[in-house]
């Protein structure tokens, strides 16, 4: 059995490892998560990114060892990990229940993409939720969470029409002591589909010659806005998130087949573009917002 | 002597309870392609009851979240497919209620289609959303001034032959109304507001 051993920190600084990992495997295989002590939003959702590559390509589900915190745990439980996670692993262990009633601190529980209304779904429940913790937790202004949530609308879409597959998004606020100081907020979103090389190799690829690939598929979505549409009104979704992420000084990070783009502010060192990674289907996007400091607000 | 006042009857549109209507469901928020393009459609057809002219009021009061691919399905595509040679009638179109939440997604996808609207804000004021030439914002504002503009008073109201070009470019965008019988220019501010 294929072992992978997952790290203490499963943020998204550990999603491109993650990936590779359950990219290279092709046996029964073992997520071993009993000494994850933090996980975020891009870490949950990569977690059903991997397991559902390792199910898909060996046709059993793959072992997923819980992590040994209850906590940890228990913010997966109030994420709706397990939930999501139903027919992708076998669990070894019991998983914690997910509580119900009462407030939740989650922003936005990992939620299925695999409609149209599933994006009005996640804008309906950002628009009752997301105010207070951009507000209060990020010190945005109250019209914050209308450009939030066409963000969220939009990098939603990207799953349905440029990946016909479904997908997962998730988002929470917390604390970024060590690394930033501040608060931050961090969304992610995942799809397994064709990945931005599958949705434009038709339309574009040809102009490229041999330098088509993954990098180039994402340098031509991400930059210059391409998309396997040829009507013009298209392609401006991920232009107008990379714009609004800019202006709150974020991260917008998109992993695709063998490589990864990213818009990086002077805080991060994310690389701009890596290539060469190993091929995972689909495409996952991070995004990351920091909050303001009080000379911005 | 005045030109009397053209009869064009607005037709007025709620998006906001267009878009329940159109999808049927009780979401309010203007999002995603397929909502765009069903809530466009439900706007054509509403059209389709209309003379050979229509003036029509979309009012996106009731309307919290505007994304850009909704805004490109309800108002690039709407504006375009009635500038189209094929179009199956004159149309002119108002978007009211925009407040600044609205203006930038719809900004962006007029700019990138290289269209242009007339907008009422919330205050009631009236402006030139999208893409436009500084010639056509200047003749636009002596129209939007004015509310309407005799063929006497042109040569007067615009001195300038590049602003009475800009304002051709203007009827021909239907950013304002140009009566065939008497070539009285309105501005579309004023045919919104009513008879007087």
């Amino acid at each position: 059995m294929h072992v992978i051993d997952l790290p203490a920190s499963l943020d998204y600084k550990a999603v491109d490892a993650l990936l590779d990992q359950a990219a290279a495997s092709d046996g029964k295989a073992l997520i071993d998560a009993r000494h994850v002590r933090w996980v975020d939003p891009c870490g949950i959702v990569a977690l059903l990114a991997a397991g559902t590559r390792l199910r898909d390509r060996v046709g059993t589900q793959p072992l997923l060892r819980l992590p040994e915190p209850a906590e940890v745990a228990g913010y997966m439980a109030r994420m709706g990990f397990f939930a999501a996670a139903d027919g992708i692993f076998e669990m070894d262990g019991k998983p914690p229940r997910r509580a119900t009633g009462g407030e939740s601190d989650v922003l936005l529980e990992i939620t299925p993409i695999t409609t149209n209304s599933d994006v009005h779904d996640v804008v309906d429940k950002v628009q009752g939720r997301a105010g207070l913790i951009l507000s209060r937790t990020l010190a945005y202004p109250t019209s914050a969470v209308v450009q939030f949530s066409v963000i969220l609308s939009e990098v939603c879409q990207n799953i349905l029409e440029h990946a016909e597959a479904p997908g997962w998004v998730g988002a929470q606020a917390y604390r970024w002591q060590k690394r930033l100081g501040k608060n931050v907020l961090v969304i992610s979103v995942a799809d397994m589909g064709r990945g931005f090389k599958g949705s434009l190799a038709d339309e574009h690829s040809a102009r490229f010659g041999d330098r088509w690939g993954d990098a180039t598929a994402l340098e031509a979505a991400f930059i210059h806005g391409l998309t396997r549409f040829p009507d013009s009104g298209r392609g401006q979704g991920i232009q107008q998130i990379r714009k609004q992420v800019r202006r709150w000084d974020g991260v917008i990070s998109i992993r695709s087949g063998r490589a990864r783009i990213a818009d990086v502010p002077a805080w991060d060192d994310t690389p701009p573009l890596t290539d060469g990674m190993q091929d995972f289907p689909g495409a996952q996007i991070t995004i990351i917002l920091p909050a303001r400091t009080d000379d911005e607000s | 002597m005045m030109n009397p006042e053209p009869s064009l009857p607005p037709i007025q549109i709620d998006v906001g309870s267009l878009v329940q209507r159109s999808v049927a469901t009780l979401y309010s928020h203007l999002v995603t392609r397929p909502t765009g393009r069903a809530v466009r459609q439900a706007i054509e057809s509403l059209l389709d009851d209309a003379g050979d002219t229509a003036f029509s009021l979309i009012d996106l009061s009731e309307v919290t979240v505007l994304d850009f691919s909704c805004a490109d399905e309800v108002v690039a595509k709407l504006l375009s497919r009635y500038l189209e040679a094929d179009r199956p009638r004159e149309a002119y179109f108002v978007i009211r209620g925009v407040r600044d939440l609205h203006r930038e997604p719809i900004e962006v996808v007029l700019e990138r289609q290289r269209l242009a609207t007339v907008a009422q804000g919330e205050d009631g004021s009236y402006q030139l959303l999208g893409n436009r030439s500084a010639p056509e914002d200047l003749a636009w504002r002596v129209v939007e001034a004015r509310g309407r503009i005799e063929p006497h008073e042109l040569e007067e109201a615009m001195p300038d032959a590049d602003q009475r070009s800009a304002l051709a470019d203007l009827v021909r965008r239907h950013l304002v109304f140009a009566d065939a019988r008497s070539g009285t220019v309105h501005a579309l501010s004023r045919l919104a507001a009513g008879p007087a």
